[in-house]
């Protein structure tokens, strides 16, 4: 049988309604290994303003590297406690929030291990597709050798790592059009 | 080891651009930079799973999650998700918002001047059984004007949004209702230019899930999209 996927369309501007009930802002519970991440960041627009109306969800491999799915074959274990996934819905300043751990390693194209990264789905009004892109974390030296990184363009590269605070949070930002955009995939 | 196989891109016309003026609000949201093509990696092939700890029974039903009945008319809305290779997918988390009968959404944001239902928020969910069906029981949403052009008017919908088994599966849509004569107008729903691709988002009537006395029954069926047959070993 072959059937072709159902058109996607626009969240629209009343999400809050259907996705609020599921805000995941803090993933990773005492008890779940691994170094702790507070990230925070916006979302803005071709003008630099605040998008107050999207849903920003994360996904990502536990600290061993293993992903809470049953597409994830690898030997080493899921924790319990951890799934993984994240949702935070953007406020008036455009601001979104997670705590989370940093994710281990994950199995990459022919063999190559990628750098840890966050999976990151965006959606909101004005779109009529979710945004799909990555975080990568600051310094990591296996960022050098990723072999999704370096599909993009280095000159904007950047736009992908997130950039450590004083106060020690990671800063990750969403520009969705025009100077510093952000790089998002053909997924 | 041999790269799993990755899911398979959209068919011409099926999906929507990022830009598409008609739309206004896409103009300064859409990104203006070329997409990177993404492999399908692990990260991209798995996804979150949901099970009955996450939802209520309650949570399937709009119209029994207040003291009163909601006000308009009581459908129900079922239907099944599968992938492109016809696979029935069970256990999908499904959430679906929508407006009330009078076509206002409980939300800050909607200032339309029609009247707030108090028996009714507008939101459930929903996992699928092990046939990849659903089914919820709600009121028929109504139709509202918004800013987009002069007199534009939003037909009738109901809000879905389905987690598949990876994260390219995710998937946010709208269900539509048969015979809705403002269709045509609506830049959401002519978004993409594969006629078929549309009409799919256009629920049927439904004789069989109708419940005599009771609610008018729509059939919608979602499919999310499907893995290429066999892995390809030397994509890049």
């Amino acid at each position: 049988m072959s059937l072709r996927a159902s058109t996607s369309q626009t969240i629209g501007p009343y999400l809050r309604i259907g996705l609020e009930w599921m805000v995941i802002e803090d993933l990773a519970p005492p008890g779940v290994a691994g170094d702790r991440v507070r990230l925070e960041g916006r979302v803005v627009d071709a003008d630099g303003k605040p998008v107050n109306d999207a849903a920003v969800e994360i996904w990502q491999a536990n600290s061993q590297g293993k992903y809470a799915s049953p597409e994830d074959t690898q030997a080493q274990p899921a924790e319990k406690a951890f799934r993984g996934y994240g949702r935070s819905l953007t406020d008036d300043a455009g601001a979104f929030r997670f705590r989370t751990i940093k994710p281990g390693r994950v199995p990459g194209p022919e063999g190559k291990h990628q750098a840890p990264h966050l999976t990151v789905t965006i959606f909101m009004r004005g779109l009529l597709k979710q945004l799909q892109t990555r975080i990568y974390f600051p310094d990591d030296p296996a960022n050098a050798d990723d072999p999704v990184l370096n599909l993009v363009p280095a000159e904007r590269r950047a736009t992908l790592v997130a950039k450590k605070r004083a106060d020690g949070a990671l800063e990750w930002n969403v520009v969705l059009q025009g100077k510093n955009e952000t790089v998002f995939f053909d997924f | 080891m041999k790269d799993p196989a990755p899911y398979r891109r959209p068919y011409r016309g099926t999906q929507p651009d990022y830009l598409f003026p008609p739309y206004a609000s896409t103009v300064r949201r859409a990104p203006s930079q070329p997409l990177v093509v993404l492999p399908h990696t692990l990260s991209e092939l798995t996804a979150p799973v949901f099970g009955y700890d996450d939802i209520k029974p309650q949570d399937s039903d709009l119209t029994q999650q207040h003291p009163g009945e909601p006000l308009g008319e009581r459908i129900v809305v079922s239907g099944r998700v599968l992938d492109e290779n016809g696979k029935a997918l069970p256990g999908l988390l499904i959430e679906i918002w929508q407006a009330n009968a009078a076509g206002r959404y409980n939300h800050r944001v909607d200032q339309h001047d029609a009247p707030l239902d108090p028996n009714f928020t507008g939101a459930g969910r929903i996992l699928t059984d092990a046939e990849g069906r659903y089914r919820f029981v709600t009121i028929r949403p109504g139709e509202y004007p918004w800013r987009n052009h002069h007199n534009a008017w939003r037909p009738a919908h109901i809000h879905f949004s389905l987690f598949g088994p990876a994260i390219v599966t995710r998937l946010i849509t709208q269900m539509y209702f048969p015979g809705d004569p403002l269709l045509e107008y609506d830049p959401m729903f002519t978004c993409v230019p594969d006629e078929k691709a549309r009409n799919r988002l256009v629920s049927t009537f439904d004789w069989e899930t109708t419940m005599p006395e009771h609610a008018l029954g729509y059939r919608f069926d979602i499919v999310l999209r499907g893995r290429e047959a066999t892995p390809m070993e030397n994509r890049r």
